[in-house]
């Protein structure tokens, strides 16, 4: 069979397996927090000029966002308030849950199990119930639950990942609830890796101090989302598939009572009335901000934020962009998708062009990231000039994969790693027997809308969890820590809407919010012709879209 | 290499497009200008969402794969399915004791399972569809679950299966099962909740939730980091 490799990498990988037998031995050294800063303030794309810009309206006036979410926050409602009817309503329920990924899921059965009747529940989403990226997680969720661990030891590793940007009442909130997540989990019959008698099977993660990930091989999030959509159908809870939301609908006091949806095929809009609402939209990966790959999942377009914002809730941290230093570099059909950080946990090293250590494997995600890219840029922007360099010109860092079957023995790869053996064995590369080509891809939304420890937003009515709100992570997340995150705030936002349900008396709906917003829009001057949210990314061939008319 | 030369034909729901070669499937129906609402979603093979039947110009086979993992080829013919009307099986898993096997009583038409091997052949994820459903007939509960583990749920197998037999429906009720009753409990983590519900940590919680950044950043640099 021919190599997949060209030559040139295949020299590269010739160095890396030179030096392999003395890295083995050697213990990588971790960064200062002064080294972390110096590499954060000069090769972390969030620290570039240019790359972002002040909101000109509504509640986080003022702040900064990177461009493309600028673009989108400052934007008229994709649907004409005037167009909507919304005293002919499709369906009426206690709790709405927009999104149906892993925190509406889970808010979902958190809400059934506060006392809502399942067919008072709704879930509604854009794609399929489950298409999101709680499917996608591969390496892990963190708890402390094991004897030489506690919340609190966790609670400092969230802060000191975030720099100290967080949310206390949130991050106490995350640690503290963990270890009863797992156990929720298990009971709903969740396959951990465990040893023989039970015990949890958990390595470290980037910037944790206890070995506290718990994993479902290398598809964690596959199979927490599977067993939650399953509990969901079979407590007979209902999901609206292909109905994104485009707008929130609140009523004459102000709080939010329901929502606009349209429906995807037949482009007709349904009106949904709620007592209470909980947004669990997810992320922003697909926008692609700085013009990074990513590996979110198609539906990941922040249009929560939008919603939100217009709606009267504030942002935070949006400043602050993920990236994931081991996005697929090579070969160009799976650029950007993921490598798990798992891999590293497992022993991989990330190495330059000459097969030499340049950071330690596990540093908090936006320090390797960073390290990742001074490695790679040229001399000339600041950099070193030691990526490795593909035939479509793309520039990257090898990850030693072989080790893991050094360390762990052989077939643990192919068995614990299954889903990134099966990405590159499509491509005839076997990452048990040769090292591939990483360089970051955008992958978390570490900030969001703004939420207390309950999950309630600052809007009456409305409620969020997941990667859709921020505060939890600071500014930056931790490995682990979002599978977490969705679970116990989609868990907290859940039931707190059922107690919110319970007693609201929604009065009279309007989408006056956005009528104001569009006119505060005009009022900045802000181009009619910017519309949101997106809803889904545009990948069109530019011929195609060259040539489009819209004709019947 | 030019431009053209780097071209392909494909043909999406017969139709034929000149597309560049090295795409994948998902990407090369986008090249094309379609704009995917249907049949994709995580984009990473994650998902299912994205099963794809297809042949190859002079073979009369069908083949299946996920769109956002496959390569597209020269003189390929495609089609995406949009949804899979499978029906999954009524049942809630605390009503199931931990010693049952339910899943002949609750799908059935696993018996009528004729080995022909048709299901393995299917699956984008190489999985041995059918010997989990072998295992199933068995009551092997445990081998069901790890073989069908790596599931996408993509649905390709039950719609190629002549038994109609809804096999990932079949993983996911043995997978539950597994992890809720057979598996061995995690005695650890049991005892941490308990100490979490008892208010064990809310004392060093309270003070660490009180402190400033400053003491914060000067504990953290003391942590001690398990090796
Ligand atoms: C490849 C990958 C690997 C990861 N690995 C890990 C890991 O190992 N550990 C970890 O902790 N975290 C990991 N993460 C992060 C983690 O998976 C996510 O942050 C988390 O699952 C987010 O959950 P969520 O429910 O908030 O959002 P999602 O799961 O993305 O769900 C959001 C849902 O809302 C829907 N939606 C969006 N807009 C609308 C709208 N307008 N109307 C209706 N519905 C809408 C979406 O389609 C989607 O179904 C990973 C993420 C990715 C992408
Ligand atoms: S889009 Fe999810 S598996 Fe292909």
């Amino acid at each position: 069979m021919a190599d997949a490799y060209p030559r040139s990498m295949r020299e590269s990988i010739g160095r890396v397996e030179a030096t392999r037998p003395e890295r083995m031995e050697v213990e990588p050294q971790r960064l200062s927090l002064e080294e972390r800063r110096e590499v954060l303030d000069s090769f972390h794309p969030d620290y570039k000029e240019g790359g972002k810009r002040k909101l000109l309206v509504g509640p986080s006036r003022g702040e900064f966002v990177p461009h493309e979410m600028a673009d989108l926050l400052e934007a008229y409602p994709l649907i004409d308030p005037d167009q909507v009817d919304l005293g002919q309503v499709d369906h009426e329920v206690d709790v709405l849950i927009i999104g149906g990924g892993g925190a509406g899921t889970v808010a979902a059965l958190s809400a059934h199990e506060a006392g809502i009747p399942a067919d008072r529940i709704l879930i509604t989403t854009k794609l399929r119930h489950g298409d999101s990226n709680s499917m996608m997680a591969q390496g892990g969720i963190q708890a402390a639950d094991k004897e030489h661990d506690s919340p609190p030891i966790h609670y400092l590793d969230v802060l000191g990942g975030g720099h100290f940007g967080n949310d206390p009442q949130l991050v106490r909130a995350l640690v503290n609830d963990a270890p009863e997540v797992i156990r929720w989990h298990e009971k709903l019959g969740v396959m951990y890796d465990k040893d023989t008698d039970g015990r949890m099977l958990t390595i470290h993660g980037g910037g944790t101090s206890r070995k506290r990930m718990h994993s479902a091989k290398d598809y964690t999030g596959l199979e927490i989302m599977r067993v939650v959509r399953d509990e969901a159908l079979s407590r007979g809870i209902r999901c609206l598939e292909f109905c994104p939301t485009v707008e929130l609908i609140r009523d004459d006091q102000g709080q939010v009572c329901g929502a606009v949806l349209w429906n995807l095929e037949t482009e007709e809009y349904t009106v949904v009335r709620a007592k209470a609402t909980v947004l669990a939209t997810g992320g922003w990966g697909r926008l692609h901000i700085q013009g990074f790959p990513t590996s979110n999942h198609y539906g990941a377009t922040a249009d929560g934020l939008v919603l939100a914002y217009r709606a009267g809730a504030g942002l935070r941290d949006l400043d602050s962009v993920q990236y994931h230093p081991t996005g697929a570099a090579f070969p160009e059909q799976i650029v950007g998708l993921l490598i798990t950080e798992k891999v590293r946990g497992m022993g991989a090293q990330p190495l330059n062009v000459d097969g030499a250590l340049f950071v330690h494997p596990l540093e908090p995600r936006d320090v390797e990231s960073g390290a990742f890219i001074r490695e790679c840029s040229s001399p000339e922007q600041g950099g070193r000039g030691n990526g490795v360099v593909t035939p479509t010109g793309m520039v990257g860092i090898w990850l030693d994969t072989p080790m893991v079957d050094i360390i762990h023995g052989p077939g643990t790869f192919k068995r614990e790693l299954s889903a990134i053996w099966r990405m590159y064995a499509r491509f005839d590369i076997d990452p048990a027997t040769d090292p591939v080509l990483t360089y970051p891809t955008l992958h978390y939304q570490n900030g969001g809308v703004v939420i207390d420890a309950t999950g309630a937003t600052a809007v009456p009515g409305l409620f969020a969890g997941g990667e859709v709100s921020g505060g939890i992570h600071g500014k930056n997340r931790l490995m682990g820590n979002s599978l977490l995150d969705f679970n116990v705030f989609g868990r907290r936002a859940g039931i707190a809407a059922a107690e919110w349900a319970r007693q609201a008396k929604p009065g009279r709906p309007t989408l006056e919010h956005a009528a104001n917003y569009a006119q505060e829009l005009q009022g900045a001057g802000v181009d009619r012709e910017r519309k949101a949210p997106s809803v889904l990314p545009e990948y069109r061939g530019e011929r195609t879209l060259a040539r489009m008319v819209d004709l019947i | 290499m030019s431009a053209e030369q780097d071209m392909i034909r494909i043909y999406i729901m017969g139709k034929a497009y000149e597309v560049p070669g090295g795409l994948t499937i998902m990407k090369a129906m986008e090249y094309a200008g379609y704009r995917l609402v249907r049949g994709v979603g995580c984009r990473g093979g994650f998902c299912g969402a994205c099963a794809t039947v297809f042949r190859r110009a002079g073979d009369y086979k069908l083949y299946a794969d996920l769109a956002c993992q496959a390569t597209a080829e020269d003189e390929m013919y495609i089609a995406q399915i949009p949804s899979v009307p499978a029906e999954r099986a009524s049942w809630v898993l605390t009503e199931l004791a931990p010693e049952d096997n339910p899943i002949l009583a609750l799908y059935p038409e696993v018996a009528r399972c004729v080995a022909c091997n048709t299901c393995t052949r299917a699956c984008p994820q190489e999985l041995e569809v059918m010997d989990y459903i072998q295992a199933a007939l068995r009551g092997d509960i445990p081998q069901v679950a790890e073989l069908s583990f790596d599931c996408v749920q993509c649905g390709l197998c039950a719609m190629r299966c002549p038994a109609e037999i809804v096999h990932y429906h079949v993983g996911q009720l043995a997978r539950r099962i597994y992890g809720a009753y057979r598996a061995p409990e995690a005695g650890h983590l049991a005892a941490r909740v308990q100490e979490t519900a008892r208010g064990d940590f809310d004392q060093e919680l309270d003070k660490l939730e009180q402190m400033s950044k400053d003491e914060l950043v000067e504990l953290y640099r003391k942590r001690d980091v398990e090796s």
